[in-house]
């Protein structure tokens, strides 16, 4: 169809459309863009704007151009924020090398039908469903002084092991709470994915005399991608944006910094700055390339 | 002849080994599920014992009675049944005013060609992948400002109004985007028979495409139900009265609270956790289809 083609046909469907029809239509758009637009789009918006100023956060007339001042404290001055982003670092290193692909390795090997599988996917898939709060709290629960996994190594309160507060090994505690959760979220998508691949591919794989891992690398991996690009995005999207399960062991303290509760520091409660609005910015500038990655992969096939 | 029955003894050889290998897979993951719901069965035995026999007799001792006092405490003591109320104020609309709008915008979007479709396809699904940190500040300026100016301080922010609009506004954007690839997979000729009869605009919603979205509705209703209910973060920010606040939010003040009584706490998180454990037991199709709604597009 030639371009003008298009544009008369377009406009011939447009003029079909009565008067209620087009309010009903803008109605239908105009009301939910409305709240998007006021209640993400916009604030993202000046949120970025704000981290170039000094504001308190009291009166808008008090607000003051910073220009770069504020990231500047960031980079420069607040070793916090470079502790914190080692922390999310590994944090994706540990989900990007550990957790997901044991996620994936699960979800392989329950799809195969193993035995005990319907078991394996109910216990795996169970952390999903709590929330973040109540996992900190069962997990305080094994790991408190005087907790399970203490008593398990035969030490009393005084010379318990300190998951939480020694900085040799907390964040690796952290992680392994955060797995447990993970793990099986990943399980769950990937199973999901696993379950519209074609077995008759697999079996052909195998008596072609593929090994296993030839037939997942070759034959299952490269037929899931969609799948793959919304795994890949959950892991590093997660990783950067931790936030609860930190919270609520050790609330807004200092204790275990992440970008996530650096935020939070600084534009919660009294001591609000923009400094923590560019702590939102950076938080959305590392998150942008996944985000984009994602989009492109998802509408492709509409734009073209 | 001889090569198919060589092949067959491979193929055979290559089954047992199989076999063996498959056992040992199986006694593996299955270690670790045990592990892996070992935490909550803790957290459920601590639940059933008495404090102050634990603190006699410490945590590996032989229980001498297991009963639902701690949970008949928890609810009394800890303010469970108001924490309940409040998240109910929050989900319920939350979640129906998220499915209405998402639906609203991928019917537009699937069944009527604009040129923008794309385009706003695009922003709903990208605004809902944006950070929370990254609007909080502006919105709850918005919050109060617009609370004072109306003479109602307290019309958006420390109200459960408030939390309802800012789920829906973030969450109609995943809903869209999952909505809208459904509604691809309906086919055309339902809603042009619908127009050639001259249904308007209205009808053609709510007479044809809403009872055909039932399904997907049903799965993404129990998702989001899911998620908004464990939300932490938007009830902590937006809310200054501990009174107001949802269950899951409540639990981090509780948790410092009862630090000391742990079998009360290991009861308050049980009774917390319940409703998405029965999510889980009742509902888990429609949880895990509208998770995956949206990435098997069609």
């Amino acid at each position: 169809m030639s371009s003008t083609a298009k544009d008369i046909n377009k406009v011939s469907r447009r003029r079909a459309f009565s008067k209620a029809d087009r309010t009903t239509l803008g109605a239908f758009v105009g009301i939910p863009l409305f709240f998007h637009l006021l209640l993400v789009w916009i604030p993202a918006v000046l949120t970025i704007l704000l981290s170039f100023t000094y504001w308190s956060g009291i009166s808008v007339s008090r607000i003051k151009w910073a220009g770069l001042a504020n990231y500047q404290n960031i980079f420069f001055d607040t070793p916090a924020f470079w502790e914190g982003l080692k922390n999310n670092v590994i944090w994706l290193g540990w989900f990007a090398l550990i957790a997901t692909p044991l996620g994936i390795l699960l979800a392989y090997q329950i799809d195969r039908q193993i035995r005990g599988h319907k078991f394996y996917e109910t216990a795996y898939y169970l952390p999903v469903v709590l929330s973040l709060a109540v996992t900190g709290i069962i997990w305080n629960f094994l790991l408190r002084p005087d907790g399970f996994v203490n008593g398990l190594f035969g030490r009393d309160i005084d010379n318990a092991i300190s998951f939480f507060g020694n900085y040799d090994i907390n964040i690796y505690v952290i992680l392994t709470i955060a797995s447990w959760r993970h793990i099986g979220y990943i399980m769950l998508l990937y199973l999901a994915g696993l379950k519209s691949v074609d077995s008759a591919l697999r079996e052909a794989a195998s008596l072609d005399g593929a090994t296993e891992w030839q037939t997942f690398k070759k034959v299952v991996f490269p037929s899931m991608k969609p799948v793959n690009i919304i795994v890949i995005v959950i892991t590093i999207i997660e990783s950067l944006r931790a936030f609860d399960i930190v919270y609520i062991i050790y609330g807004s303290s200092a204790g275990f910094p992440i970008l996530g509760t650096l935020v939070f520091q600084n534009i919660a409660g009294e001591g609000a700055s923009m400094k923590g609005a560019a702590y939102a910015v950076i938080l959305f500038v590392l998150s942008i390339g996944p985000i984009i990655a994602y989009l492109r992969a998802t509408f492709k096939s509409d734009v073209q | 002849m001889s090569i198919d029955l060589e092949l067959q003894r491979s193929a055979t050889k290559y089954k047992n080994k199989q076999k063996v290998k498959d056992r040992f897979i199986s006694g593996f993951i299955g270690i670790f599920a045990i592990v892996w719901i070992f935490p909550i069965a803790w957290t459920i035995w601590t639940s059933l014992r008495p404090y102050k026999d634990v603190r006699a007799n410490g945590v590996f001792s032989i229980p001498e009675t297991l009963n639902l006092d701690n949970y008949a405490q928890a609810i009394s003591r800890m303010d469970l049944p108001l924490y309940f109320w409040n998240t109910a104020l929050i989900t319920v609309p939350a979640v129906f005013l998220t499915l209405f709008f998402g639906s609203l915008i991928a019917f537009v979007v699937s069944r009527y060609s604009f040129k923008w479709n794309v385009t706003l396809l695009l922003l709903f699904t990208a605004g809902n992948l944006l950070p929370a940190q990254l609007v909080f500040i502006p919105v709850f300026k918005m919050y109060i400002t617009l609370g004072k100016a109306l003479g109602f301080p307290k019309l958006l922010y420390d109200s459960p109004w408030g939390v309802v609009l800012i789920h829906v506004a973030f969450q109609m954007g995943f809903a869209t985007f999952v909505l809208s690839s459904y509604m691809k997979t309906v086919p055309k000729e339902i809603s042009e028979s619908a127009m050639v009869d001259g249904a308007s605009v209205f009808t053609h919603y709510t007479k044809v495409m809403l009872p055909l979205l039932r399904p997907a509705l049903a799965s993404l209703g129990v998702l989001m139900t899911t998620w908004i209910y464990n939300d932490f973060f938007w009830a902590l920010v937006l809310m200054s009265s501990d009174s107001k606040r949802p269950i899951t939010s409540a639990l981090g003040r509780l948790q410092g609270e009862f630090v000391t009584d742990y079998n009360l706490l290991a009861a308050g998180a049980t009774i917390a956790a319940l409703p998405t454990l029965i999510v889980f037991f009742l509902l888990r199709k429609q949880f895990v289809s509208g998770l995956t709604l949206g990435s098997t597009k069609g």
